[in-house]
């Protein structure tokens, strides 16, 4: 992988990703070594999203890496008009990778494409964030020791969040993974994806009630319903509170369930969850960064 | 074939090529792709054609010049029901039917407002997921666009 851009997640393989998640291992065992001290790392938020920055800046720094760039636009040279092009060539100029994150829906893929500097995608709009569907990967493969043969239930919005349709394409790639997908009318997953779904062999099953799939799901990806998806208001209303995760609905679930969340919640999982051992997200969030870690490594070639 | 002798020869060409059967509308994307704009040599062009197969239809005659099957499936897009016949002394030598390319470079205008081709200096670049139903899917925001809203630039 070294030198390669990675953009959306279908840039790699599956035999690419299992090796991405298999040198994440070794970073969580030790994740301070000082390998990219030689190296400076771009870190180039077009638009803010603290949470993903924080993570790429963790994994540089505690690799002994540099990090320059900006946080978001309105204090760059981007302000002045200046094009994403000229701002990756000399970018370029002065580090060995490019972390990005731009409101606009293939940015990365252009960036990728100027010259030989890696791009590492951190969001482009809504179309991919390919390090997201890594770290959600790492977290199914770790708490339930493998990434064939399971339940796994998306709840809430599935016709907008790209977290969900990313993790659907690349959970397809997996042994007899069984789709249990529970959302509004408004905000299913949309045909495309469910189409690949059936190309690849597997199946799914759509409702409405999450009660209805929490006692046979090993995996419950929880996502957040905005208020803006909603043409209707009253919609949304009738809606909002029957997609919220109480820690007494989780009475009959199986041991081995997880509860995965992309993170920032708001009111989707009651904070009652939080105790329950079933409750998987802050490490989750913690896993980004050994995900991340490996990533970089197998980019500049470390690893 | 009757109806094609007749038309050619309202204004027959010794060599060249016919490119016939240019759906209503598309003549001038097709001479666009096709660069014929500048081209020095004679061309007729025709538009609003009676045509039995399609009802109105376009046609382009150009004088001493002939197509290799790469120009030619660029106007697949706009034009996939065109024929290309090639003229020699006032006979048709070949007739070949436009091929549906797997990509598209430029022509194609991306339909999602919030992708970099319409905000940066990016020429556009197309993949065809459905050859049949005319469906493209964007290699940067990789959206996936119907036939029906396909426009071009
Ligand atoms: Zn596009």
């Amino acid at each position: 992988m070294k030198n390669r851009s990675l953009i959306s997640i279908n840039d790699y393989s599956k035999e690419e990703l299992l090796k991405i998640l298999k040198i994440a291992e070794e970073f969580e065992a030790n994740p301070r070594q000082k390998i990219l001290s030689n190296y400076v790392i771009a870190s180039l938020f077009f638009e803010p999203s603290t949470r993903t920055r924080l993570s790429f800046e963790s994994a540089i720094n505690q690799l002994g890496g540099r990090v320059i760039g900006f946080t978001d636009s309105s204090s760059s040279s981007v302000k002045k008009g200046e094009s994403l092009r000229d701002t990756i060539e000399t970018v370029s100029l002065y580090s060995d990778l490019i972390v990005m994150r731009h409101p606009i829906e293939g940015s990365a893929r252009f960036a990728s494409e100027i010259n030989d500097t890696p791009i590492i995608n951190a969001g482009d709009g809504a179309n991919q964030h390919p390090t997201q569907c890594l770290l959600d990967m790492y977290s199914i493969q770790k708490t339930q020791g493998t990434l064939d043969n399971l339940d796994i239930a998306f709840v809430g919005d599935l016709k907008y969040g790209r977290t969900v349709h990313s993790l659907v394409i690349a959970m397809s790639m997996f042994k007899n993974t069984r789709f249990h997908l529970v959302s509004p009318e408004e905000l299913k997953l949309p045909r495309a994806v469910k189409e690949f779904i059936l190309s690849s062999g597997l199946t799914y099953e759509q409702y409405t009630d999450i009660n209805a799939v929490i006692e046979k799901v090993d995996i419950l990806y929880m996502t957040r319903i905005q208020a803006e998806r909603f043409a209707d208001p009253i919609e949304y209303e009738k809606v909002k509170n029957s997609y919220i995760l109480e820690n007494s609905m989780l009475e009959n679930s199986k041991d081995n369930l997880r509860i995965l969340h992309p993170l920032p919640r708001v009111n989707e999982i009651n904070e009652d969850v939080d105790t329950n051992d079933k409750a998987y997200y802050f490490q989750q969030a913690q896993n980004g960064v050994f995900v991340r870690q490996a990533l970089l490594a197998s980019i500049l070639g470390l690893r | 074939m009757n109806t094609k002798k007749k038309e050619l020869k309202v204004s027959a060409i010794a060599n060249g090529t016919v490119i016939d059967h240019i759906p209503q509308g598309h003549v001038s994307k097709v001479m666009n792709i096709l660069n014929l704009e500048n081209f020095e040599d004679q061309i007729y062009f025709g538009a609003n054609l009676d045509s039995k197969k399609y009802g109105k239809k376009g046609i382009i005659k150009v004088s001493n010049r002939y197509f290799k099957d790469s120009e030619i499936n660029k106007i697949a897009i706009v034009a996939p029901t065109a024929t290309m016949i090639e003229i020699k002394d006032y006979e048709v030598i070949k007739k070949t039917s436009v091929k549906i390319p797997d990509e598209v470079i430029g022509i194609v205008k991306c339909f999602n407002p919030k992708c970099v081709t319409n905000h940066e200096n990016v020429i556009t670049r197309f993949t065809i997921i459905d050859k049949e139903n005319l469906k493209v899917k964007c290699h940067y925001c990789e959206k996936i666009t119907k036939k029906e809203h396909i426009e071009f630039l």
